[in-house]
């Protein structure tokens, strides 16, 4: 494609690639030039996008995900013409505004009231309208009680909630998001699912760089995978969720050998890990509710006494939701010498929230010290899907009562 | 909100300057204003001291030279010529100065939004512009309290005025897009601002280098910093001051400083419009 993109597009992003050039070190001085002049400078390329395509249409709320340093931030920065792209082409349709390394460029030396005046002016408003916003954007940041403090005596969480309020005020068709999901606290948290579920309503285009692969399958029509700055999958948003729990499994799941050696002494190795349903099948994929098991295979090389084996579960922003060993539930795990092989499997009801999960296996030796056998970070990872969606770590098994309280003085 | 009515645009990434002239206009002022009003934040007198602060340094300089070396004794409204230089040379030193650091004291913005990156150095230009014109409030003061005769070149004044700003923004852009890759452009700087405030005719009158047309006279009159300073005072005061062409002791020779100051507002845009697309990536 050159040229103007078809009518109801409203980004066309056209064999894209960026490259970075780090000197590795960075000549800064004219000193160092001057006394070197001829000597080569290590340059290291890094290939940060590389023929980058993709379509968007208006009114889309399009999704993109990938690991740390597959190219969504400088993809964005590139769409909000903050790099300049080595070829390729970009096309927008209508005014944009981004949120990107949760900012929009704030001075900490000025009052929030100066700062969302200049901001609301780059991102496109006229001073007039930018001063009859500001008390809606305020408003919405729920800062009202410290306009006029410096910027730089704010807490982060305040400062995102400022830069994100002035973005959503500027009226701006197209809205490029980087990772707002996962700042702030809970309420302001659900704000900001409200203001993009509005966007998306009122029709605008939204780009919303994310690690919530929640967040994606819940709001976005379409996304896509980057890794290693190419276009890994581009589609339906939980074939795109799919796709990405693989490449991190390729990264941190099975087989536990390619994790590399645990840190232990070695007495015992942790060999396999995994997840299984209920029927003891191996699965990927858990359906909130149903019961599962998380197993590991132990390879003994020297004798060991009464091991402890345990289980540390975290989700996809390392919080542990359970972390458990054998002591608690058997107060000899018995005797084990060179050459055996144990497996130990902890059954649960999966009451997790939607989401992904790692599981993080570990020996240790029955002493006072406890000292560690074998560890494996992450050794195997599942997603948890088909759940009522909850604010939450997990759906605990609840029960809702309302009773009029008339009633109650009633009967009493 | 129907974005399909929109016309598509393609983004070339960051530049220098673009084609919305009134958002281009409303930043540079909108980012003036709230630098001049950092720039004394704190401050218990506040905007007072942009106007003290040359009249500080008039009053020393005033102190030196007219009653230790006594150059003001030999001069007809000394005083003014004194301070119409400094305020002068004021603008000029802290507009270039500020601007060396500017574009990368507002990282957060150039790294995280889209616009016309010449917006910076302007904005430092148009910022020192205020101050400027209350430093010209006091200048008027002085001119009123010493009794000069009003007289028809006054309205010539803005002339080496606007020159003036046109050659701090062309320094101040150049300055401030070297800067991002040569972090010894702030020192170098430092030392290049020592050096014209003794090159340029600030505390001594033009009449008092050697002689009209003499050759060192000429040398100075290069320097367009100095024909702006001693034709504001030739408009001001009449032929007391001597304009720079009768002191050069020929109209042609301002060809040369004309050319020096367009020479460095082009090179100043040039190197700045070159550099602008990839300061966010280099900072």
């Amino acid at each position: 494609m050159t040229g103007e993109p078809p009518a109801d597009v409203s980004v066309a992003v056209d064999g894209v690639s960026k490259t970075f050039r780090l000197p590795h070190e960075q000549v800064h001085t004219l000193k160092e030039r001057a006394l070197h002049p001829f000597r080569k400078r290590e340059i290291e390329e890094l290939r940060a996008l590389q023929d980058v395509s993709v379509d968007i249409k208006s009114g889309e709320f399009f999704g993109i995900v990938g690991r740390n340093g597959s190219g969504k931030t400088t993809l964005m920065k590139c769409l909000a013409g903050i790099y300049q792209t080595d070829s390729g082409e970009i096309w927008l349709r209508g005014r944009m505004a981004p949120f990107i390394e949760l900012g929009v460029g704030f001075n900490p030396d000025l009052t929030a009231r100066d700062n969302v005046l200049i901001n609301a002016i780059m991102l496109g408003l006229s001073p007039t309208q930018a001063r009859e916003r500001y008390d809606d954007i305020i408003e919405f940041a729920e800062l009202g009680r410290f306009v006029d403090l410096k910027l730089k005596n704010y807490s982060s969480g305040m400062q995102v909630r400022l830069a994100f309020a002035v973005m959503v005020h500027v009226d701006a068709d197209l809205l490029l998001i980087d990772e707002v999901l996962a700042v702030g606290d809970g309420a302001f948290q659900r704000k900001c699912h409200d203001a993009l579920v509005r966007a998306r309503d009122e029709g605008r285009t939204i780009l919303l760089v994310t690690h919530d692969m929640n967040a994606v399958q819940r709001y976005c029509h379409r996304a896509m995978l980057l890794d290693s700055g190419r276009v890994a999958a581009i589609g339906d948003p939980h074939m795109v969720a799919r796709r990405y729990d693989e490449v991190n499994r390729a990264i941190y799941g099975t087989p536990v050998a390619a994790v590399g050696p645990g840190a232990g002494d070695g007495a015992a190795a942790i060999s396999d890990a995994w997840i299984e349903d209920e029927d003891g099948k191996r699965v990927d994929t858990i359906t909130q509710g149903r019961s599962c098991r998380m197993c590991m295979t132990v390879q003994f090389r020297a004798a060991v006494e009464d091991p402890l084996f345990g289980f540390s579960l975290t989700d996809e922003r390392q919080r542990v939701v359970l972390s458990i060993n054998s002591g608690r539930t058997h107060s000899r795990s018995g005797s084990f010498g060179s050459g055996d092989r144990a497996r130990i499997a902890v059954a649960f009801d999966c009451v997790l929230a939607d989401g992904n999960y790692f599981i993080s296996p570990e020996v240790r030796h029955r002493d006072q010290e406890r000292r560690l056998i074998d560890h494996r970070d992450n050794a195997a990872t599942f997603v948890v899907s088909g759940g009522k969606p909850v604010a939450g770590i997990l759906d605990l098994p609840h029960d809702v009562q309302i009773v009029r309280a008339e009633e109650r003085a009633a009967a009493g | 909100m129907s974005t399909s009515a929109a016309a598509a645009y393609r983004v070339a990434g960051p530049r220098a300057i673009s084609g919305d002239w009134s958002r281009f206009w409303h930043l540079t002022l909108t980012l003036a204003y709230t630098d001049w009003k950092l720039r004394f934040f704190g401050s218990v007198l506040g905007y007072v001291w942009s106007l003290l602060r040359p009249l500080m340094l008039f009053g020393i300089l005033y102190f030196v030279f007219s009653l230790i070396v006594r150059i003001g004794d030999r001069v007809e409204h000394y005083p003014l010529v004194l301070l119409v230089g400094i305020v002068l040379f004021s603008y000029f030193g802290e507009v270039t100065s500020d601007c060396v650091q500017c574009v990368v004291d507002r990282e957060q913005l150039v790294r995280k939004v889209t616009f016309p990156r010449m917006v910076v150095p302007l904005s430092v230009a148009l910022s020192g512009s205020f101050s400027l014109v209350l430093n010209l409030v006091a200048v008027a003061v002085f001119v009123g309290a010493s009794g000069v005769d009003p007289r028809l070149t006054w309205l010539l004044l803005p002339i080496p005025l606007l020159l003036l700003v046109a050659l701090a923004a062309g320094v101040g852009m150049l300055v401030s897009a070297l800067y991002v890759p040569f972090r010894d452009v702030r020192p170098i700087w430092d030392v290049v601002l020592q050096g014209l405030f003794y090159a340029t005719p600030i505390f001594f009158p033009i009449q008092f280098v050697i002689g009209q047309g003499h050759v060192l006279t000429k040398l100075v009159l290069l320097n367009p910093l100095a024909v702006i300073i001693v034709d504001s005072r030739h408009y001001l005061l009449g032929p007391e001051a001597p304009s720079a062409a009768t002191a050069a002791g020929s109209d042609l020779w301002l060809v040369l400083p004309a050319a020096v100051l367009v020479a460095a507002v082009a090179v100043g845009f040039g190197v700045f419009n070159r550099l602008a697309p990839r300061v966010a990536e280099d900072l």
